[in-house]
């Protein structure tokens, strides 16, 4: 494999804690963020959104607002065409603005472009707007018991989005080899990415007929087909530049409103168009982490190993798809990839209600089954008296193995990971020996380094790298990634360092740009270091390849004894004898003529075979282990999380500093969710959020964040650049479990949902101080009506990893 | 455009100020109502200062006013007559940057960069009157600025290295800051 050339051997570059190529911008101010472009004659847009959570639109009149001086344009869904769009193919149904009816607080129903923010929100009050309300779905219940009105006419039935159910192997023959059995049913409030950088967008319509677009996204090329379509323009006549985001961790992954709502106006007046979002309206653009409620039924035997699992979800969709088809899945298709597994049914139901969308955030779907697996396994543990942090130990998923559907492991130093939190916490002397009020608990997680498949299918390179050289002995990395502060511009220019022995500040960046910019698919599912990576390897190599050829003619040296280092091309046998490395530039361009290389990068096909198998498959996984220290207050319910420690293999770090950076930003969001966090509306009150700003919206401070103690464990993974898995979302995944288990050991109570809020706590210990269960959490799981079991026999059934029978059925009624 | 001279109905008269800003002697001409944060951002273009909220929630917008933090998303641009501003574009002297924003930039303290100009400046006025604070002074001094990145702890981190350094001390951050524990 290109990607691990070299493995351990002597690196200059990888590995090392380079400053970033972008940091000094950033700490200067120099760096331009969407909202900070300003153009000649631009201007401003503002939307009106709508006041109801689920109306039919009766009438709208703006002639008073296109009236009103210094308006240059209102728009409202009639003016775009009837197309709708949406981030995954199979749940496109969104408008850019509003046609016919209003599914939420917040939908956008007009837009007025003017000379200024405060000429546009003046004009927006001109926009009479007549709402003939409906019934509004406010929760999985509502969904469940409410067919008509339907929020959307596409989805299985009613206002169920979408259902599936797998089951690898046999969960019956595995519950009747168990000494155990529990149902465990919990609850995963959502939250929301809440990046400090509100969505921005400039759009420019230039007299050639050609569009470009600035705007903060992490998912630029997506955009740009959905511009492409919704504006029904060629994509070779739209330009998307993904300008770097303040912040995205899932959140700038969908299309948006706003983002073809600016490029239709730019289109209108042939201006410069630009609109910047208040906070209150990126808290109803949303897309953050679903609320999930989970019942989990486990078999397992008295040394803590799982015979079988049959885990249900149910996702609290809100008003559109986004991509939570994908989300649905990822509540329950990683589940086998942390411990084993030999008998696993997921079945999972996603609704739609009246509420802002839900979509990714970091750890996709994944944090809610993780939090249901892991406070299940402490109370296991706690059954049989065996410790936690050993049982997980014990019954870790192997290396190089695959699970009960199908995803193949690589690498995988879960065991590794656990000694690690294990040894720096001085947990043996400190689980269940600590005074009451203070606690220690533990919690694992796998995750994946990108999907096995893009979202829309084809089978195109997943990642692409184009090189430029010349004379001057510059080098230019031109790639479609997007910079959202994880440092993948960066990696880029580390990597390409690497191969050509030169430093990572001699080498341009250049990225994000449609029209510069060689496809890369975003900035998410953790993808970006592993697939830009590999690219950019087989890009730098084919470089590499064409400078060693030119420098070994002239030196009359066998090419494979040049070594690249230090800036220069010399002979590995006597390095005296060499040339710089613009000499060796000089004499390729001479040789070759003008240079260029390209690189591209493709995942592994999966084994899976199955209908659903192309999604959790990665070419890499990485894991985490975490333990949490609280102190809870039993008067008033108040829960301290002094300090964390966590060990994530990463495979390989291609910059230390970033990779410690990311796991301490895993740990406060996770801190942050376990704690505080939560999306809430008013039920009663036309289902409006509950506080959707930044100082009524918890979010830990500097006084909230604990200490974290990170290890990194570095075993490189075959398909990873230079062995790099991901870091960026996995460590996330097993800290509000910790902090939950922790809480237990502490004052011995169970919250099983999140947040873990002091009257949840209290309510818990006063249960038990009465003698009832010292539990608060949900009691009970809806059912619906489920499509049939698609049933897939495992590996180690003798399975080839195709399903027993096909299901035809399986997305209709 | 012939929609632009509509634009009659709010005749505001704008006011017409000399600022301090950077040390610099600014004039310019802005309607009465308009924050700090848009004079500066939309008047003067130093975009280096951010906004998350616009409410004085989040902290990106901090500015020192005479030294002192400042919201300038709270404070009207007419109220800085004869205040000295410094953003974060003042920070650095010619090409020399400021002690904070190389530790900053070391240490990976500006992940996404968007909170990094308010706590960058909120640490300076900090350090200029606590030269060598604690840990818990620091968190204190920073409780304001909102991160979603870093976790705060390469900030907190950074801050201390800047102030080392500061001092006069040849300081190098910690190993486990770098490369995590053994």
């Amino acid at each position: 494999m290109a990607g691990n050339n070299g493995g351990k051997r002597s690196l200059r570059v990888v590995g090392k804690p380079f400053v970033k190529v972008d940091a000094k911008a950033k700490c200067i101010g120099e760096l331009k963020y969407a909202d900070d472009l300003f153009l000649p004659r631009m201007l401003h847009t503002k939307l009106l959104r709508s006041t109801v959570p689920h109306a039919r639109i009766v009438h709208i009149d703006v002639s008073k607002a296109k009236a009103y001086p210094g308006v240059h344009a209102v728009l409202t869904g009639a003016d775009l065409p009837p197309i709708t769009y949406g981030a995954l193919p199979v749940s496109e149904d969104e408008h850019p603005l509003a046609v016919g009816k209003v599914r939420m607080v917040g939908d956008p129903v007009a837009a007025v472009a003017a000379v200024d923010e405060d000429v546009a929100t003046e004009a927006l009050d001109l926009v009479a707007v007549e709402y003939e309300p409906l019934p509004v779905i406010t929760s999985i219940q509502d969904a469940y018991a409410t067919a008509e009105p339907r929020i959307h006419e596409y989805g299985e039935f009613g206002n169920i989005h979408r259902r599936q159910a797998y089951e690898f192997g046999s969960i019956e023959a595995g519950f009747a080899e168990a000494d155990y059995v529990r149902e465990d049913i919990t609850f995963y409030e959502g939250s929301t990415h809440l990046a400090l950088e509100q969505h921005a967008s400039l759009a420019q319509f230039s007299h050639d007929g050609k569009l470009t677009l600035w705007t903060s996204t992490q998912d630029m090329h997506y955009l740009h087909r959905h511009l492409a379509k919704v504006l029904e323009m060629p994509a070779s006549h739209i330009r998307v530049i993904a300008t770097p985001n303040g912040g995205g961790f899932g959140g700038k992954c969908d299309p948006f409103n706003h983002e073809i709502v600016v490029c239709k106006l730019a289109m209108v007046t042939g201006r410069p168009v630009k609109i910047c979002l208040t906070r209150e309206e990126v808290f109803y653009c949303h897309r953050g982490r679903h609320p999930v409620l989970m019942s989990t039924k486990t078999g397992y035997k008295k040394d803590g190993s799982i015979t079988a699992m049959h885990h249900r979800t149910i996702l609290d969709g809100g008003a559109y798809g986004g991509h939570g088809v994908a989300s649905t899945f990822y509540t329950g298709i990683l589940q086998p990839t942390t411990y084993k597994l030999p008998n696993y049914r997921f079945e999972a139901v996603r609704v739609f209600t009246n509420k802002a969308p839900c979509g990714p955030k970091r750890g996709h779907g994944t944090p809610q089954p993780r939090w249901a697996q892991e406070i299940q396994m402490d109370k296991i543990a706690d059954q049989l008296g065996l410790d936690p942090a050993e049982m997980r130990k014990q019954h870790a998923i192997a290396p190089n193995s695959i699970t009960a559907n199908w995803i193949r492991i690589g690498t995988l130093s879960l065991r590794q990971c656990i000694d690690k939190v294990v040894a720096g916490s001085g947990w043996k002397d400190k689980f269940r020996k600590l005074a009451y009020g203070k606690g220690i608990g533990i919690a694992c997680s796998a995750y994946m380094t990108g999907t096995q498949t893009p979202i829309y299918y084809n089978k195109l390179p997943h990642s692409g790298v184009q090189l430029k050289l010349d004379r001057s002995g510059g080098v230019c990395v031109f790639c479609g990634s997007a910079e959202i502060g994880q440092g993948s511009d960066s990696i880029l220019a580390y990597i390409v360092a690497e191969v050509l022995g030169i430093g990572p500040f001699d080498i341009r960046v250049v990225t994000g740009d449609t029209d510069l910019t060689p496809v890369d698919l975003g900035s998410y599912s953790s993808r970006v270091t592993l697939m830009t990576g590999n690219a950019a390897i087989e890009a730098a190599e084919r470089a590499r390849h064409m400078l060693r050829e030119a420098v070994a003619a002239k030196l009359e040296v066998p090419s494979e004894r040049l070594s690249f280092a230090d800036r220069r091309v010399f002979d590995s046998e006597n390095p005296e004898k060499g040339v710089s490395f613009v000499d060796a530039v000089c004499l390729a361009e001479e040789k070759y003529g003008t240079l260029g290389t390209t690189g591209s990068y493709k995942p592994p096909a999966a084994p899976g075979k199955y209908k659903g198998a192309t999604i959790g498959p990665s070419p890499a996984f990485s894991c985490t282990a975490a333990i949490a220290e609280v102190e809870v207050n039993p008067e008033t319910g108040i829960i301290v999380v002094p300090r964390i420690w966590i060990a994530h293999d990463i495979g390989q770090a291609i910059n230390p500093v970033l990779a410690v950076g990311q796991i301490e930003g895993c740990v406060y969001m996770g801190l942050g969710e376990a704690l505080m966090e939560e999306m809430a509306y008013r039920g009663n009150r036309n289902l409006v959020h509950k506080f959707p700003s930044f100082l009524e919206y918890k979010s830990p401070t500097t006084l909230e964040m604990c200490d974290v103690i990170t290890y990194l464990v570095e075993e490189p993974d075959a398909n990873g650049p230079f062995g790099a898995k991901e870091v960026g979302q996995g460590p996330q995944l097993p800290v509000p479990p910790a902090i939950a288990n922790a809480v237990y050991d502490a004052v011995g109570i169970r919250v099983d949902e999140v947040p873990i809020t002091p009257d949840k706590v209290l309510k818990a210990i006063r249960a038990k101080a009465k003698g009832q269960e010292g539990r608060y959490g949900p009691s009970a799981f809806p059912t619906c009506p489920m499509p049939p079991t698609m049933v897939v026999p495992t590996p180690w059934q003798g399975g080839d990893g195709k399903a027993l029978e096909r299901e035809p059925a399986l997305t209709k009624k | 455009m012939k929609k632009a001279g509509k634009n009659g109905k709010r005749k505001l008269e704008k006011a017409h100020l000399r600022l301090r800003v950077n040390g610099e002697e600014v004039e310019v001409a802005f309607a009465p109502h308009k924050t700090l944060l848009e004079v500066l951002r939309e008047d003067l273009r130093l975009t280096g200062t951010k906004h998350g909220c616009e409410l004085g929630e989040c902290g990106c917008c901090a500015v020192l006013v005479d030294g002192r933090p400042v919201l300038s998303c709270l404070a009207l641009g007419v109220a800085m007559e004869g205040h000295e501003v410094t953003t974060v574009e003042g920070m650095a002297v010619g090409t020399e940057l400021h002690p904070l924003q190389q530790t900053f930039a070391e240490l990976g303290a500006a992940q996404c960069g968007y909170c990094t100009p308010g706590i960058l400046l909120t640490a300076k006025a900090l350090l200029e009157h606590i030269p060598r604070p604690s840990r818990d002074e620091i968190k204190e001094a920073l409780a304001g600025n909102l991160c979603r990145c870093t976790g705060y702890i390469k900030i907190l981190e950074a801050v201390e290295l800047a102030a080392a350094r500061m001092a006069g001390e040849k300081a190098e951050p910690a190993k486990e800051t770098i490369y995590g524990w053994e």
